[in-house]
């Protein structure tokens, strides 16, 4: 996976391949449109065209089954004054934060088990991608049962160390951390796979020769690893925070539509959930489905800019 | 790149479902209800149709193939598949449904949904069929008849029906040396009878009572017994801001206060009916579909029940499905036909018999009764003298949101009942006024 991200590696020599590959040869004519085509159809049918219908749909108000009416700006005038809008962004960036802090451990866990000459190696790592394998609704289902207030295995461990602990998933404040420790869970092991084999990708060469210059541990960690690991922790955190930004089931299933604590803690896709599906409002969840659609492009965006300096590829 | 994350994907790929959701609802202008005064003539015996019909119970489908086997006895031709969704899912697939013009031939309808549906035009009133005596609406519950009329037409007839109840652990009360009320109890027995339970048997966490907290089972029933109502009659307004109302709502919170029964935090952890078949409370105040659960439950032996307490007069919240009919169903006389059928009193009994429901028709009642030897459930089948309707609207879900996101905190005592209510009242009147 990491060599898929490290194939834009070699740079310099790019432009000029790059020419050479793109000019119309002998032969190529149409065919390879014809190969991607059914591809290219699926993706415009089933993502182009519905992102710009709902980026049309934003500027209506909708009847619940359907019949619209132009109405300009208002769902966005009406959007961009609504506290719950601003709320539901804090939630979902402390949520995405929170995830995000999986990445340094996940790395950290990884090379534990890149460590030469590990025993069960295997099992450790089945074991840590076990969560991410779950599904949701399953996964929620389990934690819930840890966070319950009075039988909670959670609340049982911290009361033999005196400490009372609260309801979790229905305690304003509580309840996001509840959510956001569950998805950092859940995401470690596939963070930790790619990283895994990120490392396992750099060549024991670079660390024999450092070796022999005298380079100490935290050297090699500076000047060898993190470069090399660079382009894998880049694709990590580029697909968790994306996937952050949608944080939608593991709400749904953890807290349960019928608790009170939600409007506090819902995240930009379950508003837009509430807003469309049960409030009827669905001109209004579209616009919200386009905030969160261009969120996650600027967001991605940024990251990639900063990729440039960061992994030192262009 | 072989394998973008399975959990971006899936949920990039919701996100844009669900956008393709919204986007599938076609632009057609909700079709006007069809002439409702044209009368209902059965089909030939002879006709042929393929009907789907939409259900959310599993359990029940056992009941619907019976009634569908008999069916066909008259209908040799009409072939009708049963399509199971799940409740969580049910309502959202409908809507897409109704808004491509797709509706399933005939569907389950609840009251909250009923009247969005009504409204719009998506369903068939069954005034044709009453006009044409092959449906009398006399024959069910009349409290039900009227949460499926809308402007005087009515659309569906009831299939089954719910009360409330109060389900007691008589081995709890043993233990804890109180004596089990009488059917004629008030809210004054029931708080101190809870009291004295959750005081004597603290120390092994039980409680006295548990409840499921949301209207149906609960405080829309005190609501009615202290007189209060929770929309005014024309389905305008909030009648959160009545002092009766508010009488209904602060005897929970009183309940509550006095450790009678557990926080609404504890409730939403552990829902009341877990409390109760774990034998953690020694009531539960729930709906007669507790039935099943209760039966299967460890405590099972031990269980009775009582009728809910009466406030200033006795009451009780009814609800019950209907099966009815798409406007634009291609087969509608055979949905007709089916929706005829399953109203009969024949269909009825055999629901009764085989299901867990209380059937809506008449006197088909009994083997609910019968089915837990030893627990009197007629007092479910008797509160019906006493039954309210499940208070609804156009839009039904969006103040049914509200209460469960503002009241725990009236019952919980963080806030004071009557600023929630105020507040409650103030947000549920701008909803219903975008109705």
């Amino acid at each position: 996976m990491s060599a898929d991200v490290s194939e834009s590696a070699p740079a310099p020599a790019a432009p000029a391949t790059r020419r050479k590959r793109r000019g119309v040869r002998r032969g190529d004519g149409l065919w390879p449109w014809a190969f991607v085509l059914p591809l290219l159809a699926g993706v415009l049918v089933f993502y182009i065209w519905p992102i710009l219908q709902t980026a049309f749909y934003s500027f209506t108000t909708w009847g619940v089954f359907g019949g619209f009416k132009w109405s300009g700006l208002d769902n966005y005038s009406r959007l961009f004054t609504d506290p719950q809008l601003y709320r539901s962004l804090l939630n979902t960036l402390i949520y995405t934060a929170v995830v995000l802090l999986g990445v340094p451990i996940a790395a950290w866990l990884a090379s534990l088990l890149n460590t030469p000459g590990l025993r069960f190696a295997q099992f450790y790592r089945v074991l840590f991608f076990l969560p991410y394998v779950a599904m949701p609704a399953a996964v929620a289902l389990v934690w819930r049962m840890i966070f319950n207030g009075d039988y909670g295995i959670l609340n049982w461990a911290l009361s033999r160390i005196g400490i009372t602990g609260p309801s979790w998933v229905n305690t304003p404040g509580f309840a996001l951390a509840a959510v956001a420790v569950v998805g950092l869970w859940s995401s470690l092991g596939f963070s930790m796979i790619v990283l895994g084999a990120g490392l396992k990708n750099i060549p024991t060469e670079l660390y024999e020769a450092a070796e022999l210059d005298g380079a100490s541990r935290f050297r090699q960690f500076r000047s060898i690893t993190l470069p090399q690991l660079a382009p894998s922790v880049f694709f990590v955190i580029v697909v968790t925070t994306i996937a952050s930004f949608q944080l939608f089931d593991l709400l749904y299933a953890l807290l349960g539509n019928h608790n009170a604590v939600l409007p506090k803690t819902m995240s930009l896709v379950y508003y837009f959930y509430d807003a469309g599906f049960v409030q009827n409002d669905k001109g209004f969840a579209a616009a919200i489905a386009m905030v969160i659609f261009v969120l996650i492009g600027l967001v991605t965006l940024v990251q990639f800019r900063l990729q440039r300096r960061w992994t030192g590829n262009a | 790149m072989a394998s973008f994350p399975r959990r971006a994907l899936a949920a990039v790929a919701g996100t844009v479902a669900a956008a393709a959701t919204l986007a599938a609802c076609s632009s057609t202008g909700a079709s006007t209800a069809s002439d409702s005064d044209t009368p209902y003539s059965p089909p030939d015996a002879s006709v042929s149709a393929n009907l789907t019909y939409a259900v959310w119970d599993q359990t029940q489908v056992k009941a619907i193939n019976a009634n569908l086997a008999e069916f066909n006895k008259k209908y040799p031709n009409i072939k009708v598949n049963v399509d199971v969704t799940p409740y969580a899912n049910y309502f959202t697939k409908l809507q897409t449904e109704a808004s491509s013009d797709s509706l399933p031939d005939l569907f389950w309808m609840n009251g909250p949904n009923f009247q969005l549906y009504a409204s719009n035009g998506k369903i068939e009133p069954v005034t044709g069929e009453v006009k044409a005596g092959a449906i009398d609406p006399k024959n069910y519950p009349q409290s039900l008849d009227q949460l499926y009329t809308l402007d005087g037409v009515q659309y569906g007839v009831p299939k089954d029906f719910d009360t409330i109840g109060v389900w007691v652990n008589k081995a709890l009360f043993a233990e804890a040396g109180v004596p089990i009320p009488s059917k004629d109890w008030t809210w004054a027995d029931l708080q101190s009878t809870a009291t004295q339970i959750s005081q004597k048997l603290s120390s092994k966490g039980v409680y006295g009572i548990s409840a499921g907290m949301d209207g149906q089972t609960t405080y829309y029933n005190t609501i009615f017994q202290s007189g209060g109502s929770v929309i005014s009659p024309d389905g305008k307004t909030s009648a959160y801001d009545d002092p009766k109302t508010q009488k209904g709502i602060q005897f929970w919170t009183d309940l509550v206060k006095s450790k009678a029964m557990p926080t609404m935090k504890q409730l939403t952890d552990t829902t009341g009916d877990q409390w109760f078949v774990s034998g953690k409370s020694a009531m539960y105040q729930g709906g007669s579909w507790a039935r099943s659960e209760v039966a299967a439950a460890p405590i099972a032996k031990d269980v009775m029940v009582l009728p809910v307490p009466k406030g200033d007069q006795q009451a009780t919240v009814i609800h019950g499905l209907s099966n009815v009919v798409a406007t634009n169903s291609a087969n509608k006389q055979a949905a007709q036909a089916l929706q005829v059928f399953l109203a009969s009193k024949e269909a009825q009994q055999q629901q009764g018999d085989l299901g867990a429901v209380i059937p809506a028709y008449n006197g088909t009642q009994d083997a609910f009764a019968k089915s837990m030897p030893g627990v009197d459930l007629q007092l479910f089948l008797d509160e019906v003298s006493n039954a309210k309707p499940l208070p609804v609207s156009k839009n039904t879900a969006a103040w049914n949101t509200l209460e469960t996101n503002l009241l725990p905190d009236a019952f919980d005592g963080t806030k004071p009942v009557d600023a929630v209510l105020k507040d409650l009242t103030s947000q549920m009147n701008a909803d219903l006024a975008k109705e």
